[in-house]
């Protein structure tokens, strides 16, 4: 049944990553292309100033995959297993949540989970430390970059479930919808907190034309509505059929 | 009074009882710790080998995923 479910997913998650990358290829890559063509840009201006100055250049790094295999075959590849994943995360809660979250029909509660999932891994992280394009952030900083934002995501999704059990806790006491606030209210406090204590990470360069930025932040934000809206409204469908096999069995 | 008794009884169980039955969490936990296993593994390959930490050797892996390490949200490089 459980596993039913999870290979639903998988195959749901895989179409979603397949749908993400026809978007990325035309909406996303642009913006990824500006940001690069900045980076070379940055890096003769370097190479002229040490010839200049009677320096060696430093050696460029050896190109592995060319532009094309990498906006290509490569966004594919990260694209499906990225949606892959979701999709059979997703069919994991959706399993978990089932007859626990009340009576919306699989596919409304499929579509509210995908919301709740969406604001929580991507769109709070998100929100403190943003997806940067190429040659913004310096390398030196990688270990510590990640490790903030994976503490970020990880801090959001503690924060989520905390706040459904302390609304599952007040409800009975306070109603629905006023142990709902209170809960949504706690939950706000605690991500203000951490948002406020955790460092912040500032790398842009300050040449870094601000128009690339914001279209390679809004792409980054609509790959993910993508990835995991079509998860959402997709398993809404795959899993009320898994389950209704289930009821004929 | 028998009566009004068994008919309160009646109306918290009807508004308890979910219309779709829950899997219980016994059921659910192993497919869950092997899913989130393979995700974890996925997402890593994709989000952070050859970045922050490397198991396999070289550029290979960070270079191919390099567009989508970007546009998802995860730092780089």
């Amino acid at each position: 049944m459980v596993g039913n479910l999870l290979l639903r997913g998988f195959i749901v998650g895989i179409v979603a990553g397949l749908l993400a990358f026809a978007w990325a290829r035309f909406f996303a890559e642009p913006a990824v292309g500006q940001a690069i063509s900045f980076e070379s840009a940055q890096d003769e201006a370097k190479e002229a100033a040490a010839k200049a100055a009677g320096k060696e250049p430093e050696p460029e790094a050896p190109e592995i995959f060319s532009r094309a295999v990498q906006s290509g075959v490569g966004l594919l590849t990260g694209l499906v297993v990225i949606g892959a994943g979701i999709g059979c995360l997703f069919a994991i809660m959706f399993a978990f949540a089932g007859g626990r979250l009340g009576d919306l029909g699989p596919g409304p509660s499929s579509a509210v989970l995908a919301f709740l999932a969406f604001m929580t891994v991507y769109v709070i992280p998100a929100l403190k430390y943003p997806a940067n394009p190429p040659s913004v952030g310096q390398p030196d900083t990688i270990k510590y970059r990640t490790g903030l934002y994976f503490l970020m995501m990880a801090i959001s999704i503690a924060s989520t479930i905390g706040a459904w059990l302390l609304r599952r806790r007040l409800m009975p006491k306070f109603g629905s919808w006023n142990g709902s606030l209170m809960a949504f209210g706690a939950y706000l406090i605690v991500i203000a907190f951490f948002f406020i204590v955790l460092p912040g990470i500032n790398e842009v360069p300050a040449a870094f034309p601000a128009v690339t930025l914001y279209n390679f932040r809004l792409a980054s934000l609509s790959i993910q509505i993508i990835l995991w809206g079509s998860v959402g409204v997709m398993f809404g469908y795959a899993g009320a059929a898994a389950l209704a096999n289930k009821d004929r069995s | 009074m028998d009566e009004g008794t068994h008919k309160s009884v009646a109306t918290t169980t009807a508004m308890d009882v979910p219309l779709q039955i829950a899997i219980p969490v016994s059921k659910i936990l192993p497919w869950a710790i092997f899913g989130t296993l393979l995700v974890t593994l996925a997402f890593y390959f994709v989000g952070a080998e050859q970045g922050a930490t490397s198991i396999i050797s070289g550029m290979g892996v960070h270079e191919w995923v390099h567009d989508a390490r970007h546009l998802l949200g995860f730092p780089c490089h």
